[in-house]
């Protein structure tokens, strides 16, 4: 037992760091790997955010092509090399990551929010309101999510705003079905039908009950989503689907880079997908280890 | 419910997911900006033409009773015309979906046989050296773009050790001079019918590097399905008993746990093929391995949105099957299962 105060002491202002054994967060940050991937997803998101800053060619990392440049090998100067438009790849993938990044967390927003709240109302009414709800919801789980988002971002011709608006389509059946379980058992405590029993409105009571009851299990959700989230929109991009050139864009990158590899030039498509690769990795991990610690039945076998 | 029941209502169910899933497909085709006719035609196509095949399709008529059409012609395994090719697509399918599903099933069967015994031995050593390690290495296998992973076998088996066909589904000399005639379109089956062992090994030698990416991501995805289903039978008072009783481990991993596990697994087997299926497309596009994916690519880039639906609507019937078909395995294998009410979803 440590005396009380001196943990306190010790750590002074990063006590916030210091969990108590056995709680939540004592579990996740003994899962080294869960942290270590959620450092390098912040080392991710700050590289994407300061792109123009960290490569030396921020203009061709936009897009505008360098002809003379164009596919060597990598150097001192372009650590990755250089595409088939002489552009720097290093640059190219730091631009990429926003596109990466942007469309991985639109599209959980957009899932999250219209699951949600269609799981919420489903859940809380019940009756035929839910019945009609969960039903459209398993129309839209019977698809499989590359394909049928395939089909729609086809349909509405190639951008990233469609991209996301596609992947989102197939992605929020998910939610719904995870929140309207969750709000059928909040439905039925006390202090929901004590509010219901002194006349506070539906709405009210979703809002202020329903909902904050959902948060926990919908976020370990999306966690564990979005590096799916990823992957996807980098593979509709990699069939022609996603964001248009001159946008950077690592499974556009690596569907140009396909070409190349016959020729020995592996450096362009290697280092996108490795970036691609590495931001999944740490998106899953991340989500691996928030599962462990949310569920205890599962860190009996992690320990 | 008896167990009858539960399955007449599942079996409702998916006919119901079929027809949701099939208006869904009708209300997208019909947003399609642009006619149909005239992306049949082509854009220079002259107005009375274009008349004429929207009353030859159909398009001129109520949408409730084009829908109805719609419905029948696809249940009686009409999927329309392809613009590009301008045949029938169940005529361009027939030889696509063979190939597909030879890439899918040998996925699937790598992904059970190697991933639930890994599985299982995982969850006997849980929180040891072996499980961390696995946990890595599957997480990876989850994570890793399948599109990539290809690219990367290729540059080290074709392009640096020259030891596998970089793509498609045999040589072109075994094509020219050692045909061998197709019965069920699996070309490892139909090479090894003839008796043309060299055909077979060509074939073998071509569905390696695809039927390793494809199966990367259901191995990885049932090792640590089977290992969390394991965990939670081999926690289960009557194991303790058996170890107590002295029974081996190996006759308490396979022959008690693995038993009372398998039910799980079996929905992993359903998740892996569905996997499979949409992976599939990607992995055949980097191979050129021609089945569905490579034809919906053709489509893409010739902007044929037909085409899509139809393999989309193909691939989720397939889907729907399937998943019936793992929830009356379970049904059978399982006498818990007396679940009540649809509303469970």
């Amino acid at each position: 037992m440590t005396p009380i105060g001196l943990r306190e002491r010790v750590l002074g202002r990063w006590r916030w760091m210091a969990a108590e054994p056995g709680s939540a967060s004592w579990y996740f940050k003994r899962d080294r790997l869960a942290v270590f991937s959620l450092i390098v997803l912040a080392i991710l998101i700050m590289m994407a955010v300061l792109a123009p800053l960290i490569t030396p060619y921020p203009e061709q990392g936009r897009g505008s092509p360098s002809i003379m440049d164009k596919l060597k090998p990598p150097s001192l100067e372009h650590p990755m090399g250089t595409d088939p438009l002489g552009r720097d790849l290093f640059a190219r993938v730091l631009f990429g990551a926003r596109t990466a990044l942007i469309a991985g967390f639109s599209i959980q927003l957009i899932s999250v929010l219209l699951g949600t709240a269609l799981g919420a109302i489903a859940g809380y009414f019940g009756g035929i309101v839910d019945e009609t709800i969960m039903r459209v919801t398993d129309v839209f789980l019977a698809f499989p999510p590359l394909l049928l988002a395939m089909t729609i971002a086809a349909v509405l011709k190639p951008s990233l705003v469609n991209s996301v608006i596609a992947i989102s389509i197939t992605w929020w059946p998910w939610y719904a079905r995870i929140a309207r379980a969750q709000a059928v058992s909040v439905r039925e405590r006390d202090y929901v039908r004590a509010a219901v029993g002194i006349g506070v409105g539906d709405r009210m009571i979703i809002i202020r009950h329903i909902l904050p009851n959902l948060m926990t299990p919908i976020l370990i959700q999306a966690t564990l989503d979005l590096g799916a989230a990823i992957l996807t929109v980098s593979a509709l991009s990699f069939v022609g689907l996603g964001v248009p050139p001159p946008t950077a864009d690592w499974g556009a990158m690596i569907s140009e880079g396909r070409i190349y590899i016959q020729n020995g030039r592996w450096w362009v498509p290697t280092f996108p997908g490795l970036a691609l690769f590495i931001t999944i990795m740490a998106s899953n991990l991340l989500g691996d280890g928030i599962q462990v610690v949310a569920n205890p039945q599962l860190r009996r076998g992690s320990q | 419910m008896s167990r009858i029941e539960y399955l007449a209502r599942r079996a409702a169910l998916a006919v119901f997911v079929l027809l949701g899933v099939l208006l869904l497909t009708f209300i997208v085709s019909r947003v399609i900006p642009g006619d149909p006719a005239r992306l049949y035609l082509g854009s220079r196509a002259r107005a009375e033409a274009i008349q004429q095949v929207r009353e030859e399709f159909g398009l001129n008529d109520p949408l409730p009773q084009q829908f109805l059409r719609y419905v029948g012609s696809t249940l009686s395994g009409d999927l329309g015309y392809s613009f590009r090719t301008k045949r029938p697509i169940v005529e361009d399918l027939r030889t696509r979906l063979p190939a597909t599903m030879e890439l899918v099933l040998v996925s699937t069967v790598l992904a059970v046989t190697i991933g639930v015994p890994l599985g299982v031995l995982s969850a006997s050593q849980a929180g040891k050296a072996f499980d961390q390690f696995s946990r890595i290495i599957t997480i990876a296998g989850v994570s890793i773009p399948s599109f990539w992973l290809a690219l990367l076998l290729q540059l080290l088996f074709f392009m640096t050790l020259d030891w596998l066909p970089l793509g498609g589904r045999l040589s072109r000399d075994i094509l020219l001079t050692d045909p061998f005639t197709q019965v069920t379109g699996f070309f490892l089956i139909d090479a090894a019918l003839a008796g043309n062992w060299e055909a077979w090994r060509d074939a073998l030698w071509h569905i390696i590097m695809p039927a390793a990416v494809l199966a990367t991501y259901p191995i990885s995805l049932s090792v640590r399905m089977t290992r969390a289903s394991m965990l939670e039978v081999l926690s289960e008072t009557y194991i303790t008993a058996a170890r107590a009783s002295g029974l081996s481990e190996i006759e308490i991993l396979f022959k008690l746990a693995l038993k009372n596990a398998i039910v799980p697994t079996l929905t992993v087997l359903g998740l892996v093929f569905a996997f499979s299926i949409t992976g599939a497309v990607l992995v055949e596009i980097i191979f050129s391995w021609p089945g569905m994916g490579s034809y919906m690519l053709n489509a893409i880039l010739s902007d044929d949105v037909y085409v899509l639906f139809a393999v989309t609507l193909i691939v989720t019937i397939v889907y729907i099957i399937v998943n019936l078909l793992v929830d009356f395995v379970q049904a059978a294998l399982d006498p818990r299962i007396r679940m009540g009410g649809g509303s469970e979803a």
